[in-house]
């Protein structure tokens, strides 16, 4: 037993279960005694710590915190564990977390809720301790935010490692005799050159309970990085193509049946009644709930419970929202905007007098983008498998936040946290949309009303419509030019939706004077976290903007923004990493252009340089050449597949993405009318990776859709000398 | 009863007839590797071979199958476990991020390359156009395709 003092981490060695297991915990309080179980499966496994388990076979297992939606992280985290302690990537499983309170992560919370918090070393542990309370209260058992390497891994998975390893060599120096110092590790074996010793890890699990804990941990440096830094196969893989993945939609529990669920087309209309005389005749169709804010129908299989809600008319109330369309929400943002004026709304960040800098400007320039709601079309539709029943409730799906799921589960249930069972799957896509828990809720709901097990589906149609969608949003910009074409002012004022909020508040350009306000509006569509969040609208404002300053500065755009960056020396190695690898400035065919954007979001530093090609009806994206800067890169072939995806989902929203809406209700119902980029759509895509800064991590899996939207629009004006201030663009005409 | 073949193997399903292959697979088979993800033929998470031909198996109604070989993605490897090539091809490239239209994926590529052996670029584009992938992997798509047709060799991942 002993503390663990860094960052108020407590470890203690624990018994559980009848055999003797090791423990240190990486959190406060002592939760190895309950975690124990969960993660071990008999006598012969150790638990060294709630990240890492080592059994008798000398196999390490990597408990990762974190859901896998294909961003890769189960490989990088376990690479971060696997490298500090030294063991042997070949012997190395992976295990996700499960969804207990105790695996919320502090170091997320943390960086969630106070990005940028600096405290004195006196203060952490209070300061730690507070806000893993608060994190627990929110349920941040979470990935996403980019978070998952930057926060979990650094923090936790590579100390853990790191005292795993020092554990086992002071476990070893003890028994063989020998001063610690002398001992080495390598591939998940401890070693002592001199006297010939040589002994796998497991051999010393047990003993290395009884050593005292490391206060603090050595992490390696990067010249002795064996794991990270190297493009490993991801352990995912192999599983997701011969179909053995198990996704939230392949739970299979005895017994279950199957639902299909109808809402209101206008979010927030209840069910004020329905006929449902057909459905109730039809074959396999065992319940017909209404449920209020939806209709459901249970049915021995899903397409029979589908068939059936077919036939059912409902109708609902009225609500506010029943007039509403595009004209009038866009509309209404150009009165907030309006109203705002000159010195209204709420004020996000100012330097220097822009008022002063713009009158005093020689060159004025004034524009409005606008961006529409998006929804995040994850391939998995949202589902959930529930079964609620004397008293307990289990529940299997795939869900960013599995606390949060879990809890949505007991609240929808009637029943306590400690009586839900959450089983993770797989997620077939989450981009942000599985981050929150309605489909958890329905599903719930649902179990309870029935009794026995049911798997709730939405249909496609109900997955377009009832999304929590990416805020559309207005944004205005003034800026003005010196004399010699250099950026003196910037005055910004946009629109604003969705808390909370994730946006660039301050230019990372060097402006002499800037202001930045957001005007809130209400709405009645559910929004959410969506891919980037608001880096997915601001990254293409504040990047044309910069480009139609640049053009009215007379000058090239990477040479503009290379002005507004030369103080920032990491900052300007990507962009002339991205121009160099584009040839920018080599000539192109006629009706092709190319295009620069930079946006550091996520702690990653993105540039992007795209080539379009405008000689036919329709912009198409022919070369996409990217340089990224995330600190260091843990995986380059993961991080690399990070870039590309978050470039097509980027471009698939700047060419298609249109939520629109009539009437209150979401237009927009499958692919056909909410179209996605295709293969033979599909950009040669080149990524190049710089590793600026290994102390500071920034994240993968968002950082590199901003750019993509005004690189392609800057590249359309270069080619046509059109300007793109709207987005999607097949609401424009090129022919 | 209707019969039909899955995978090899002769079955037979109590079904409504109309029900969508899909739909049967999944639930009266318990083979959950084939997916749903759009229900109107428009995103080929759900292809399986129908005869040795590519179909979309969420608008094909189980009628259409009686009597005929269904293939889905728990039947292409070789009984010995052994990896079709373009599995194989599929790991080497490292293609599925989320994975969950990866087995719609596989099975039009291999229809394709059943049928095309030697696919050019412009052929493996317009063979998958009708399988999207949302974390928008169609470069290592293209590049296991070629790959597996030994037109091209991916640059090695580390194990």
């Amino acid at each position: 037993m002993g503390k663990w003092s860094r960052r108020a981490f407590i470890g203690a060695g624990v018994a559980a279960g009848g055999a003797l297991v090791v423990g240190v915990a990486v959190r406060q309080g002592n939760p190895i005694d309950r975690l124990a179980p969960l993660l071990t499966n008999g006598d012969n496994e150790q638990l060294l710590n709630a990240w890492v388990k080592l059994d008798s076979d000398n196999i390490v297992t990597a408990v990762i915190p974190h859901v896998e939606m294909g961003q890769g992280v189960y490989t990088a985290l376990a690479q971060m564990l696997a490298d500090e302690m030294d063991a042997e990537w070949s012997k190395v499983r992976i295990l996700e977390a499960p969804a207990d309170k105790q695996y919320v992560s502090d170091s997320i919370g943390r960086d969630f809720l106070f990005p940028d918090l600096e405290v004195p070393a006196l203060l952490e542990p209070t300061v730690t301790g507070g806000i893993l309370e608060l994190a627990q209260a929110m349920g941040l058992q979470f990935t996403g935010g980019s978070y998952s390497v930057r926060a979990t891994g650094q923090r936790a998975m590579r100390t853990a490692g790191a005292a795993a390893r020092e554990m086992l060599v002071e476990a070893a120096a003890s028994e063989w005799q020998v001063p610690a110092s002398e001992i080495t590790t390598a591939d998940s074996m401890l070693i002592h050159a001199k006297s010939g010793k040589s002994e796998p890890f497991a051999k010393f699990a047990r003993a290395a309970a009884e050593q005292s804990l490391p206060a603090k941990p050595t992490l390696k440096s990067p010249e002795n990085y064996k794991i990270m830094g190297q493009p490993k196969k991801r352990h995912d893989i192999p599983e997701k193509v011969d179909g053995s993945a198990i996704f939230g939609i392949d739970a299979d529990v005895p017994g279950m049946k199957y639902a299909a669920v109808k809402a209101p087309p206008v979010i927030g209309a209840t069910v004020v009644s329905m006929d449902a005389t057909t459905a109730k005749t039809m074959p396999g169709v065992l319940q017909i709930l209404n449920m209020g804010d939806f209709v459901a129908v249970v049915a021995d299989g899903y397409w029979q419970a589908q068939q059936a809600l077919g036939t059912i008319t409902a109708q609902y109330d009225k609500t506010e929202a029943d007039s509403l369309d595009d004209d009038a929400i866009f509309a209404r943002y150009a009165s907030y905007l309006d109203e705002a004026g000159e010195d209204g709304g709420d004020l996000e960040t100012e330097e220097g007098d822009v008022a002063t800098g713009f009158a005093d400007a020689a060159t004025k320039v004034e524009a409005e983008y606008k961006v529409p709601f998006l929804a995040h079309a994850t391939m998995e539709p949202m589902n959930c498998t529930a079964w609620v029943r004397d008293g307990k409730c289990d529940v299997w799906s795939g869900h960013q936040a599995p606390v949060n799921a879990r809890q949505a589960a007991a609240d929808a249930a009637g029943l306590d946290f400690d009586d839900v069972t959450y089983h993770n799957a797989y997620l077939g896509g989450g981009f942000g949309r599985r981050s929150t828990s309605d489909y958890i809720t329905m599903a719930t709901r649902i179990a309870k009303a029935t009794g026995y097990p049911v798997k709730m589906i939405w249909s496609r149609e109900e997955d377009t419509a009832q999304d929590h969608y990416r805020p559309s949003a207005t944004s205005r910009f003034r800026g003005g030019l010196d004399k010699e074409g250099k950026l003196v002012s910037w005055d910004n004022i946009h629109t604003h939706l969705f808390d909370p909020k994730d946006a660039p508040t301050v230019p990372y350009y060097n402006i002499a004077s800037h202001k930045i306000r957001k005007v809130d509006v209400p709405m009645h569509l559910r929004f959410g976290p969506w891919r980037s969040v608001d880096h997915s609208q601001h990254g293409f404002f504040i990047e044309s903007f910069v480009d139609e300053l640049a053009q009215a500065a007379g000058k090239d755009g990477y040479a503009f923004r290379r002005e507004l960056l030369a103080e920032s020396p990491r900052h300007l190695k990507v962009l002339d990493t991205a121009a160099k690898m584009s040839g920018w400035g080599s000539a192109l065919p006629e009706k092709h252009g190319r295009g620069i954007a930079f946006v550091p979001s996520f702690g990653s530093l993105v540039a992007q340089v795209a080539e379009v090609d405008m000689s036919g009806p329709r912009p198409k994206v022919t070369k996409v050449y990217v340089a990224a800067d995330p600190g260091f890169v843990v995986n380059p072939d993961g991080f690399t597949a990070q870039m590309e995806s978050g470039i097509v989902y980027g471009l698939t929203a700047a060419l298609y993405g249109d939520i629109t809406v009539k009437d209150g209700a979401v237009q927009q119902s499958n692919f056909h009318d909410y179209p996605v980029l295709r293969i033979n759509e599909m950009p040669e895509v080149k990524v190049e990776l710089i590793n600026g800064d290994h102390e500071r991590l920034g994240g993968g899996g968002e950082p590199g859709l901003p750019p993509i939207a005004p690189a392609v629009t800057n590249a359309i004006f270069a080619a046509t000398g059109t300007r793109i201030r709207e987005l999607p663009l097949s609401k424009h005409s090129f022919a | 009863m209707i019969k039909l073949n899955v995978n090899g193997q002769a079955r037979e399903v109590d079904a409504d007839p109309a029900t969508p292959i899909l739909w049967v697979v999944r639930e009266n088979l318990r083979m959950p590797g084939t997916k749903f993800g759009c229900g109107i033929a428009q995103c080929g998470a759900c292809t399986v071979h129908l005869d040795g031909k590519p179909i979309r198996s969420c608008s094909t109604p189980l009628s259409a199958a009686e009597g005929k070989s269904i293939t889905t993605i728990e039947g292409i490897a070789a009984e010995d476990g052994t990896l079709h090539k373009v599995q194989q091809a599929w790991i080497e490239a490292q293609v599925p991020q989320c994975g969950y239209c990866q087995s719609g994926q596989i099975m039009s590529a291999t229809a394709l390359l059943e049928k095309n052996p030697r696919p050019t670029d412009a052929e493996i584009d317009a063979a998958m156009a009708g399988n999207i992938c949302r974390c928008g992997m169609y470069g290592r798509i293209r590049k296991a395709i070629r790959a597996a047709a030994d037109i091209e060799q991916p640059a090695k991942v580390e194990a």
